[in-house]
């Protein structure tokens, strides 16, 4: 039915087992939609947010997605500024990815804010001395290289691409990327890192505020490093899914071994300088304002040090072994292992970064504040998944995602 | 004569006599009242209920008979923020300006025209004193008519925080103003609501730059140290976190003044040095 679009000798699923799927996650879509008009309509009293949580679970989410979406900025780095030619075979996914994190995260921060018609003020007053003000800038701008990342690839559609001027355009495009590459990588770690600067500065939170460099605190080269390093694992999580999902091989294993190779070593430089801010802020920063550390992994149902364990050890030191060790990392199963582990490690450590923060208490005579979503806001974290699924599978299907997709059929 | 606040004019600031209070909610209801503050029906959830001044009950912990409570008022502390510079936790941190501090006066402003709801400074603040509206404020049929026409009442998805009843400030100075004494305003003419409701007097406003004020009088800042109180029984909330408060307290308990701040196993009562230089007792 829909042959012609879908890309030259390329084996697709039948279009209604496709349509089909996309009904499914569609109506997921809807749902997070009906919820989101809620919140826009109603307020966000819909949410259970509160004056002790006014940063809550959409939050971490945009802050998850950022991080796992960083990918896209570091392999355009790795590919165009640094030269790495095999990587070309897994970029085009990673800017997939890229585009559906940073355009849902967009979305999640005009769900959140209170006055979403106002949105503009961020630019139109911005205070420079906000960090949230540098996140908005560079979210917004990198969002629109990575616009400008994606367009080649919408235009190399089997029928755009028969169009003289798209397909001239998307040759054009291609030759000037490494310009984009280089302002999209420069953009996003300046983007990336003020959302770690958004918690570092707090210091009226001391389990948030660090010390730093200049009007830098350390979480914002800790974030920069952190979605360097963990997004290529998201990168590889999916491409595994599609692979999974369609049982094909899409990418050949030297590029897979490659990424995962430079991704095990950026974590162990981040996870090293994450154990010394650690210690750092455990010995001096905290201290100095009053505070033991287990003070803010005590007397509560939920924040134990646990958390601190399972973010620095599961999501840090394990990858980064598995995949800096030539042996565990060629072990396919112990891959799936490091980059699904690499995953959860980045999303835990926005999760204590943004709700952390909000639970401990800070003065002597307050409690812990802890906090359950409610399901509007549930729905509304789910929506940019559902968009990200849909968005992806069309991208599969009528797209040439993965160069290497028709040599390893053959091959095979 | 005015002690040195870098050489701006006022710092308007605020005393509360702890050993006075008997946590009566007077402060509450006046601020609610005087600043158009909206309210439910139902207010059990103080998590989500808008009290620009809120009284916090605290107890020593100890069983019968040793048992003491204190109630602490807490409005909003106008923090003069690290180096007393006017870099508020919350104003440093607003992506779009709506909240300023006031050099002329060290109170720290909200534009409710202006915030467009993302809460930023209230992650910011450690003191829980900003407010956001959840819902669009709501009064009782004809409630409406004893609302204050010098305050704006806010609408939904914003937020608010105490103003040091600023409206006061701004019609001292234009009376100031009209009887020809430039914007040199009494003591007297420019009080907050919850000052003046307080049954207990425990509440004392004025300049901190002015030793002729109550305030001054009763925790003496000193200038060279961001204001800190040279009154032994005096102490501002989180003295350690650098925030600066306006907002000072005075009690003769010691567990009191103890729950101020934050204190490790055997801190409290000796000079603790920070990794920055400052020291603090």
């Amino acid at each position: 039915m829909d042959s012609a679009l879908i890309p030259k000798g390329a084996k697709r699923c039948p279009f209604p087992v496709f349509a089909t799927g996309i009904a499914v996650v569609g109506a997921v879509l809807l749902w997070g939609v009906y919820a989101m008009g809620l919140c826009w309509l109603k307020g966000l009293n819909q949410t259970n947010m509160n004056d002790y949580y006014g940063f809550a679970l959409w939050i971490w989410a945009d802050l998850a997605v950022i991080a796992i979406g960083g990918g896209a900025f570091f392999t355009g780095l790795l590919k165009y500024v640094f030269g790495i030619d095999e990587l070309k075979n897994i970029i085009n996914l990673a800017v997939v990815i890229g585009f559906i994190c940073y355009s849902s995260a967009l979305l999640i921060l005009a769900i959140d804010i209170g006055q979403p018609l106002r949105g503009w003020f961020i630019f139109w007053h911005a205070n420079v001395h906000s960090m949230l003000t540098e996140v908005a800038f560079c979210l917004s701008l990198y969002f629109s290289v990575l616009t400008i990342e994606f367009v080649p690839l919408i235009l190399e559609n089997r029928q755009i691409d028969k169009v003289p001027f798209f397909h001239n355009l998307s040759h054009n495009m291609h030759g000037v990327m490494a310009i984009f590459a280089a302002t999209g990588a420069f953009l996003s770690c300046f983007h990336q890192g003020s959302l770690g600067g958004v918690a570092g500065v707090l210091y009226g939170r001391p389990f948030a505020y660090r010390e730093g460099l200049l009007v830098w605190p350390w979480t914002f080269f800790l974030f920069t490093w952190s979605a360097a390093a963990y997004g290529p694992c998201f990168t590889l999580v999916v491409t595994k899914l599609f692979e999974g999902i369609t049982r094909k091989k899409l990418v050949k294993d030297n590029v897979v071994n490659l990424l995962a190779k430079i991704s095990g070593w950026m974590i162990t430089t981040y996870i090293i300088a994450k154990i010394i801010d650690t210690i750092y802020w455990m010995g001096v920063t905290a201290p100095d304002m009053g505070f033991s550390v287990m003070d803010f992994y005590s007397n509560n149902s939920f924040y134990g040090i646990w958390i601190l364990f399972a973010e620095i050890v599961l999501g840090g030191i394990v990858p980064a072994v598995i995949l800096t060790v030539k042996k565990y990392r060629e072990n396919k199963k112990l891959l799936l292992v490091a980059i699904i582990l690499g995953v959860f490690g980045v999303c835990l450590n926005r999760w204590v970064m943004v709700l952390q923060v909000m639970a401990v208490p800070v003065m002597s005579f307050d409690t812990w504040a802890l906090y359950l979503p409610s399901w509007q806001e549930v729905a509304t974290t789910i929506l940019p998944v559902a968009y990200g699924i849909i968005l992806i599978s069309l991208a599969y299907r009528y797209l040439p995602v993965f160069p290497q997709e028709q040599e390893l059929y053959d091959t095979k | 004569m005015t002690q040195d606040n870098h050489g701006k004019k006022y710092k308007f600031g605020m005393v509360i006599d702890l050993d006075k209070c008997t946590g009566c909610g007077s402060c509450m209801v006046a601020c609610m009242s005087e600043n158009n503050v909206p309210f439910k029906e139902d207010e059990t959830n103080k998590k989500d209920s808008i009290t620009w001044m809120r009284v916090f009950k605290l107890t020593n912990g100890k069983p019968f008979p040793e048992t003491d409570i204190c109630y602490m008022p807490r409005p909003c502390m106008h923090c003069g923020g690290k180096g007393d510079h006017g870099h508020s936790p919350c104003v440093s941190v607003c992506p779009a300006t709506a909240t300023d501090y006031g050099h002329d006066t060290g109170i720290v402003s909200q534009i409710y025209t202006r915030c467009f709801g993302c809460r930023y400074c209230m992650g910011a603040c450690p003191y829980h004193a900003r407010y956001f509206n959840w819902w669009d404020p709501k009064w009782p049929d004809g409630m409406e008519e004893y609302l204050s026409p010098n305050v704006s009442p806010r609408m939904r998805g914003v937020v608010e925080k105490c103003s040091f009843c600023y409206h006061r400030y701004q019609a001292a100075r234009d009376k100031a103003y009209h009887e020809e004494r430039r914007d040199e305003i009494e003591e007297s003419e420019y009080q907050t609501a919850c000052t003046q409701a307080c049954p207990a007097g425990a509440i004392t406003f004025g300049d901190l730059n002015n030793p002729d004020h109550e305030v001054c009088k009763f925790v003496n800042p000193d200038p060279h140290q961001c204001g800190k109180p040279r009154n032994p029984k005096a102490f501002r909330l989180l003295e350690r976190l650098q925030t600066n408060p306006k907002v000072y307290y005075i009690s003769e308990r010691e567990w009191v003044r103890k729950a101020g701040d934050n204190y490790r196993d055997g801190e409290w009562g000796k000079e603790i040095h920070s990794s920055d230089g400052n020291s603090h007792k």
